[in-house]
């Protein structure tokens, strides 16, 4: 496979490389046209060229007659160019991907820069502008809030409640330390004459220090996730670069404010503290409001599924602008708003429209991103440089020092308060990846013209960002390998894991009641409560409460069975337990057994047409299946053990009189609203249908247990009105040929990231509930007759059985 | 009621609970008055379970946060209680209540009952309960073993998951 493969890059390779040299060609012919007015804002068409680009049009002047061919370049100017550049910048992104090593190395910001350098080169050779991408409008308004919406929305949001001081005591008081550190060492370095900076008066310099003091450790961040190291340090460093955005944003204010005045007062620092305070505790407010709203209009959304992903991108967007508008923290806002809708809005909203959601905020977030790398190579050619050595050395030298003891200082500080302190290794790999990118670029192009010295800041502002993110970015990852950072595995996909954490929480909580602590168990424990009791009701549609075991549960189930389907003999594999288990059934008749074959055909068939949707999901999703092997096995003793019970449970009485019972046990549901009551009939509906496939209505259902990996599965809920046809269960006669009727799709279970496409998506039960389990162990046993009655749908959500219950929780 | 505890917990005691468990003097004191505020019949002891107050602070001490640089200092000659197979054991123990060194289906399914809550019917939480066991069942006596155990936790953050910050 190797050389194969190898060749098949070689050639994609060279392809790609004349493929972007094309690209380079062609755009750079294209705006080659005379462009008098550079656009500063890509929304506005510029009608008025006509004149300056009539030269360009070429046979209409000659000709008296129709024109075959004519050329508007004018109209479609703008989207064009951004078109262009897009599909550029994503060109190269495929092209660095063609080798796997290469972006092993180098992180891809760093590429992108690099061709973004050679791309500028050409034009600057051909004395073009390039557009003004990095202008202070176009940049803070349609650039940064895909970003900011990307971070907020795939926050691993235990991790950062759980270290939630230590991130935002790194943003706030580590930028500030960094920038007036930074400011100030600057300044003392301007009162030496031979570097000839003097002019540049401490307010510039503070200035200077606080754009440069904002981390993007983006490159880092990609590291860090392969690498992966533990869960501490991932968040402290995400986090710290998601927060750090407000606060450097603020700094950036107050110090310009500041240069423009000639004296600063106490009284404006004091207000410029105040100011901070408004700005981030208004920010969070504003996208606790919005993010509320969006959850609340998604639990209305279920008859306008095709346009559900808007009202996400347009709260979260609204609150980016609101907060804009008031001059408070914008980013604050939407990283608040996506972080509160996301959890209410993946209950609400259909699987599409999540699915949809993630993958527009992905796309939109890369994209961005990807062009801000890129501009920055290419503005780094086209601008005006001031080259100051001493200068930009010292920045770069001050830059370094005053992170590194800043995170030794405050890590001093804030660790005797964390429970899992963080170690010197980690606080150096914290230190080293603190590398600056887009926000560090965009504020220093958003100086006013009028700046002091405002070319030698943009150089070094530039220098400093291509030095961290090529030197750093490259060496971090042999270095994060070298020094052996703790790691985590991030593969916990496993019952066990989950069952067992779980247990461990419950039991630190009561420990930390014993010893009659606070600890954070205890207000996650109380915003668990307060969640429950009233937000849920406000803003979830459909308010069923799940374990995260059992979501997690039915996700390992459905992967199994996946995986059983995927398997070149799929249909088959499944069939011999059938038919195997068939022959050990002494009593079952031939025809029965004829008619189970083509039932299983059917049944696949069913299940295929609902689970392939659940493929192409799962094919998103980052994280791989549980290996393959391992799966198999848990699935072969499932087989095994499902033959077992069967052998025991033989003689078992048919389902027509559970199923009359259960049926008319819904049909009394107390209090239960009608909607709900549907919900349960829809669903065991879709049971009966599966049923029928597999078992005559005289024929033992043991034989319906035996296509166990299927067994615990809801099918999707799809937006059409489901057809709710009530009874008609009772007896196999009546049971219907309807379409298995989806179930609200469940929140899986808390990692956040990793679910992408995880979630719980469950195809019906295969019937075989209405037996009892494996011999009784015994441990309930007055829960066995009420047991039966429900056994058909074990998944259902249960207001319907509370009342039978005589177990305390 | 804090001079009364001190008068109450005699040095050697202290210092004989900080060799056992690993805490310092003032956690001990703390903790001590905790215990007595928690003992409300006076006897020395907690609920009928007779949990004496050296009971009680051994199990606290399974909780501690583990520290890298016991390493440094000469190694005790025993496991101390923090340690990571200590704190398995711990939770392996809230599982196997008849103390037979195994978790059977049962006690899981106890287990599991008390944490999933009253949604969720006997048939899918044994049927959970099954996959676990299956998952972590090496040698195929249905049941999990503590070394079965330890094995499916091996690269879980046990250290972090299960200590707690005890205040001075």
């Amino acid at each position: 496979m190797e050389p194969f493969v190898f060749l098949g890059n070689k050639s994609g390779a060279s392809w790609m490389t004349f493929a972007l040299i094309l690209c380079c060609a062609v755009g750079t012919c294209e705006l080659q046209e005379p462009k008098p007015t550079v656009p500063n804002d890509f929304q506005t068409v510029s009608p008025t060229q006509d004149d300056i680009n009539k030269p360009q049009v070429f046979p209409e002047k000659e000709k008296t007659n129709l024109p075959m061919f004519t050329l508007h370049y004018s109209r479609i100017q703008v989207p064009f160019e951004f078109t262009m550049w897009v599909l550029l910048a994503s060109f190269a992104k495929i092209g660095f991907n063609i080798y796997q090593k290469v972006t092993i190395w180098i992180p891809e910001s760093c590429l992108l820069i690099g061709i973004g350098l050679i791309v500028g080169a050409i034009m600057h050779s051909v004395k073009e502008e390039p557009p003004a991408v990095l202008s202070s409008n176009v940049f803070f308004l349609y650039m940064l809030p895909p970003i900011v919406l990307d971070s907020g929305y795939f926050m691993p949001t235990r991790p950062f409640f759980e270290n939630v001081g230590t991130v935002l005591w790194y943003a706030v008081v580590g930028t500030l330390w960094n920038s007036i550190g930074i400011g100030l060492s600057l300044f003392a370095i301007c009162q030496f004459e031979v570097f000839g900076v003097q002019d540049i008066n401490l307010q510039e310099n503070l200035l200077f220090a606080s754009i440069i003091s904002a981390v993007d450790p983006v490159a880092a961040l990609n590291v860090f996730d392969d690498v992966g190291v533990n869960e501490q340090m991932y968040i402290v460093i995400f986090g710290e670069g998601l927060f750090n955005d407000a606060v450097t944003v603020v700094l950036y204010s107050m110090f310009a404010f500041m240069t423009d005045m000639p004296v600063v007062e106490s009284i404006d620092v004091f207000l410029g503290v105040a100011r901070f305070f408004v700005v981030g505790i208004g920010g969070t407010l504003f996208g606790f409001l919005f993010g509320f709203v969006a959850a609340f209009t998604s639990r209305f959304t279920n008859k306008v599924r095709e346009i559900e992903p808007l009202f996400i991108f347009m709260f979260s967007y609204l609150s980016y602008l609101v907060a804009e508008l008031f001059a408070i923290s914008s980013v604050m806002a939407i990283i608040v708003c996506a972080i509160t809708m996301k959890y209410y809005v993946e209950e609400n909203v259909s699987q599409r429209s999540c699915t949809t959601i993630r993958h527009v905020v992905k796309m939109l977030a890369t994209i961005s991103e990807t062009l801000i790398f890129f501009f920055l190579g290419v503005v780094t050619i086209t601008t005006e440089h001031e080259w100051n050595w001493a200068y930009i050395l010292f920045t770069l030298l001050f830059a370094f020092m005053w992170r590194g003891l800043g995170i030794l200082v405050l890590t001093q500080i804030v660790n005797p308060f964390r429970t899992i302190q963080l170690s010197l290794r980690d606080q150096f790999g914290l230190a080293y990846g603190g590398l600056r990118g887009a926000i560090c670029f965009a504020l220093v192009f958003t100086l006013p013209e009028s700046t002091n010295r405002r070319n030698l800041f943009v150089t070094a502002s530039i220098a400093i960002i291509i030095f961290t993110v090529a030197v750093q970015g490259i060496s971090i990852r042999p270095i994060v390998e070298c020094i052996k950072i703790r790691r985590t595995n991030k593969d916990l996909n496993t019952i066990n894991v989950e069952i067992h954490t779980r247990t461990m929480e419950h039991v630190i909580c009561g420990i930390e009641d014993l010893c009659g602590q606070w600890g954070h168990y205890y207000w996650k424990d109380k915003f668990k409560k307060f969640n429950d009791r009233v937000l849920r009701r406000i803003l979830l549609r459909d308010n069923r409460a799940e374990s995260s075991i059992v979501s997690l549960y039915k996700r390992l189930e459905l992967q199994n069975a996946i995986e059983l389907l995927d398997t070149p003999m799929g249909d088959i594999s499944a069939a011999p337990s059938l038919v195997s288990l068939q022959d050990e059934k002494k009593e079952a008749s031939r025809p029965k057994k004829k008619f189970l074959a083509a039932d299983i055909k059917k049944m696949h068939n069913i299940l295929s047409k609902n689970m392939y949707k659940i493929r192409h999901r799962t094919m998103v999703s980052k994280y791989n299946l549980p290996e393959d092997s391992r799966t198999r096995e848990i699935l072969i003793r499932r087989h095994a053990s499902i033959r077992r019970s069967l052998r025991a449970g033989s003689f078992r009485e048919q389902p027509a009189q559970s199923i009359a019972k259960s049926q008319k046990y819904y049909s009394l549901q107390p209090g239960g609203n009608l909607d709900s009551a549907f919900a349960l009939r829809r669903q065991s509906h879709a049971v009966s249908e599966l049923e029928h496939l597999q078992s005559s209505g005289a024929s033992p259902r043991s034989s319906s247990r035996s296509l166990v990996p299927l067994k615990r599965l809801n099918t999707i809920e799809e937006p059409t009105a489901a057809s709710e046809h009530p009874g008609g269960r009772a007896g196999s006669g009546s049971r219907g040929r309807k379409p298995p009727v989806p179930a609200p799709r469940r929140r899986s279970s808390r990692r956040a990231e990793e679910e992408e496409e995880n979630n719980v998506v469950s195809e019906h039960p295969a019937g075989g509930e209405e037996q009892d389990p494996p011999p009784p162990q015994g441990w309930v046993p007055e829960n066995r007759d009420p047991r039966e009655n429900e056994a058909e749908d074990p998944l259902l959500r249960p207001s319907s059985r509370r009342p039978q219950r005589s177990q305390t929780p | 009621m804090g001079s009364r505890a001190s008068t109450l917990l005699r040095e050697e005691e202290i210092e004989e609970i900080k060799k056992e468990t690993g805490f310092s003097h003032s956690q001990i004191t703390r903790l001590y008055s905790r215990f007595t505020s928690l003992d409300k019949g006076e006897n020395g002891t907690l609920r009928e379970d007779q949990v004496n107050f050296r009971g009680f602070m051994r199990t606290l001490a399974h909780f501690r946060p583990v520290e890298d640089n016991e390493k440094n200092k000469n190694p005790p000659t025993t496991e101390p209680l923090n340690s990571r197979t200590n704190k398995l054991l711990f939770a392996f123990r809230l599982y196997d209540l008849d103390r037979d060194d195994k978790i059977s289906r049962d006690e899981l399914l106890q287990v599991l009952r008390m944490m999933v809550g009253v949604n969720i019917s006997d048939e899918q939480l044994g049927s959970i309960a099954d996959r676990t066991i299956q998952e972590a069942d090496q040698n195929g006596d249905n049941c999990i073993s503590f070394q079965e155990f330890m094995k499916v936790l091996e690269k879980v953050d046990v250290e972090q998951k299960m200590s707690i910050r005890f205040l001075h």
